[in-house]
């Protein structure tokens, strides 16, 4: 009976606090697509969505129910698996990010200690990229099985774009990586949490900037939208998607926006901390849930600055693009990294 | 050579500064004034609620106008219809009979009065056709409608009703949104 061997009570804990953070991060994700309804009108002198319901607080909601109620067409010419993978990929990948962001401190709940992060591995940054990278298969898949051109041509601009600014993160990473001395996303918080030591934006504000460019990138957010150009591609790699199916996939974007301004939390601005306050002055209960709202208000401040961003600059040209991955942000990353290098041996 | 217009600009081709390279700056410019149009006014009108008033000239729907004492003012004398660039006015002419004073001012009267406002161009010129300040346009527009015919306006439609039984109505024709 080793079966029964097993810490039941633990896989029970994480199957729930699997189902809070998917639910979660999908609730925050369909309030997201309002949010950046409404901060596009609000930056266009405009009100936005406000007829449903209070605020037009129900707009998603009408939103995710017209895409539903759509005829669900699938191209004769297509590669019908492939095509219907696609969708679903591209979702899997943006969640699967969630499992190793640390969401808070542990909570004691029925005599346990739970900790606020499904799994603490202790290579957390490498599977996150590892994740991310899968998502652009998503963009691949559903372009190539398409059997159109023009998504065709998108899903290759964004597989393009995200193979030249994964470098560039990679690298920004790596500086921060050499100070941290540590892959586990838990360590690298705790680490910012310990008195007398800042949040890893003040010891690398250059490898902050890059970071945040290429996870713009790899977001697919204007300007770095290119492979979902409307003017120049109709519509991109999900232009023969309709229905939930493309809902998926715009979907998909909103979630990976709340990943990685999660990621940029984590590793560069103290995650689940509080600043300028003690933690350990509260009850350890109290103080789990006030971290958890301090990521959460750091993460809706990293949406807004992407939305901001977004309404503020029109897209890249594609050599823009190239021109600014390759010759700028990658060398910036290397000098960055060097920096690091000789300021760690320096304190040595 | 001489240049065709004055306003002709040299285009510059020197190569990008350093910040312009950098793009920040720019972008940093920018961020600042989509931030600064958080604050701004919104000119939005919303529309079912609120309403946009019509300028005081605005030529709306047509209205057939009554005297103080609530009698039709129109005496079916056709020089709208003749004035009409549109031709979207027919009448039918019908003799006033004893005892029919309080509804007609006139020993003539129209039976039938219509105008088809998809003809209608909204000029104004029967108003200033009318010799008995019987016609008006009014600060009001066609509603839509399923079917051409439901645009075929008859008398039912255009007189107004009477300002001394039913106020509300005669405001309503009238239309002027002040008053709605």
């Amino acid at each position: 009976m080793t079966l029964l061997a097993l810490d039941w009570l633990l896989i029970i804990e994480k199957l729930v606090l699997i189902a809070i953070i998917v639910f979660a991060s999908l609730g925050i994700a369909l309030y997201t697509t309002f949010a950046e309804r409404k901060v596009a009108a609000v930056l266009q002198d405009r009100p936005g969505p406000e007829r449903a319901g209070p605020f037009g607080l129900f707009q998603p909601f009408a939103d995710g129910l017209k895409l539903i109620m759509k005829e669900e067409i699938i191209p004769n010419s297509s590669s019908k698996a492939l095509f219907v993978l696609g969708p679903g990929l591209a979702m899997t990948a943006a969640l699967m990010t969630c499992a190793v962001i640390p969401w808070g401190a542990s909570v004691q709940l029925f005599g346990r200690t739970i900790d606020l992060q499904i799994a603490d591995v202790n290579i957390g940054i490498l599977y996150i990229f590892g994740v991310v990278s899968l998502g652009v298969y998503g963009i691949m898949i559903g372009g190539w099985a398409s059997n159109n051109k023009f998504s065709l041509m998108a899903a290759l601009r964004g597989a393009s774009q995200a193979i030249s600014y994964e470098l560039a993160m990679g690298i920004a990473l790596i500086a921060l990586l050499m100070t941290t001395g540590s892959l586990s996303l838990k360590t690298i918080v705790e680490q910012q949490m310990a008195p007398g030591h800042l949040w890893n934006i003040a010891y690398q504000p250059l490898g902050f900037l890059l970071f945040f460019i290429c996870a713009m990138a790899e977001c697919n957010r204007t300007p770095f939208d290119l492979p979902e150009a409307e003017n120049e591609l109709n519509f991109g790699y999900h232009q023969e998607y309709s229905s939930m199916k493309l809902g998926f996939y715009l979907f998909s974007e909103y979630v990976n926006m709340i990943m990685s301004s999660a990621v940029m939390a984590s590793l560069y601005f103290g995650g689940y901390d509080i600043p300028f306050f003690n933690e350990a002055l509260l009850p350890q209960n109290i103080a789990a849930l006030v971290g958890v709202g301090a990521l959460l208000i750091k993460i809706v401040i990293f949406i807004f600055i992407f939305m901001w961003i977004r309404w503020t600059i029109p897209r890249f040209r594609y050599d823009q693009l190239m021109n600014l991955g390759w010759k700028s942000l990658i060398p910036l990353a290397l000098v960055n990294m060097l920096i690091t290098g000789a300021w760690i041996l320096a304190k040595l | 050579m001489e240049a065709l217009t004055s306003r002709s600009v040299q285009v510059s081709r020197k190569p990008m500064s350093l910040a312009e390279r950098l793009f920040l700056p720019a972008i940093l410019k920018g961020m600042g004034i989509t931030f600064s149009h958080i604050f701004k006014k919104q000119p939005t009108i919303r529309y079912p609620e609120q309403r946009r008033e019509f300028s005081p000239v605005f030529r709306g729907l047509h209205v057939l106008n009554r005297d103080e004492e609530g009698r039709e003012r129109c005496t079916a004398c056709g020089l709208c219809a003749v004035a009409c660039p549109a031709e979207a006015i027919t009448m039918e002419a019908a003799e006033r009979l004893p005892g029919e004073e309080h509804l007609y001012r006139e020993e003539k009267y129209a039976a039938k009065y219509e105008i088809n406002m998809l003809r209608c161009i909204f000029c104004g010129l029967c108003e200033e056709a009318c010799p008995k300040d019987a016609i008006y346009l009014s600060e009001t527009f066609a509603p839509a409608n399923y079917n051409r015919k439901g645009f075929i306006y008859g008398k039912d439609d255009m007189v107004i009703p009477n300002l001394k039984t039913d106020p509300e109505g005669f405001a309503k024709a009238k239309g002027s949104p002040r008053n709605n």
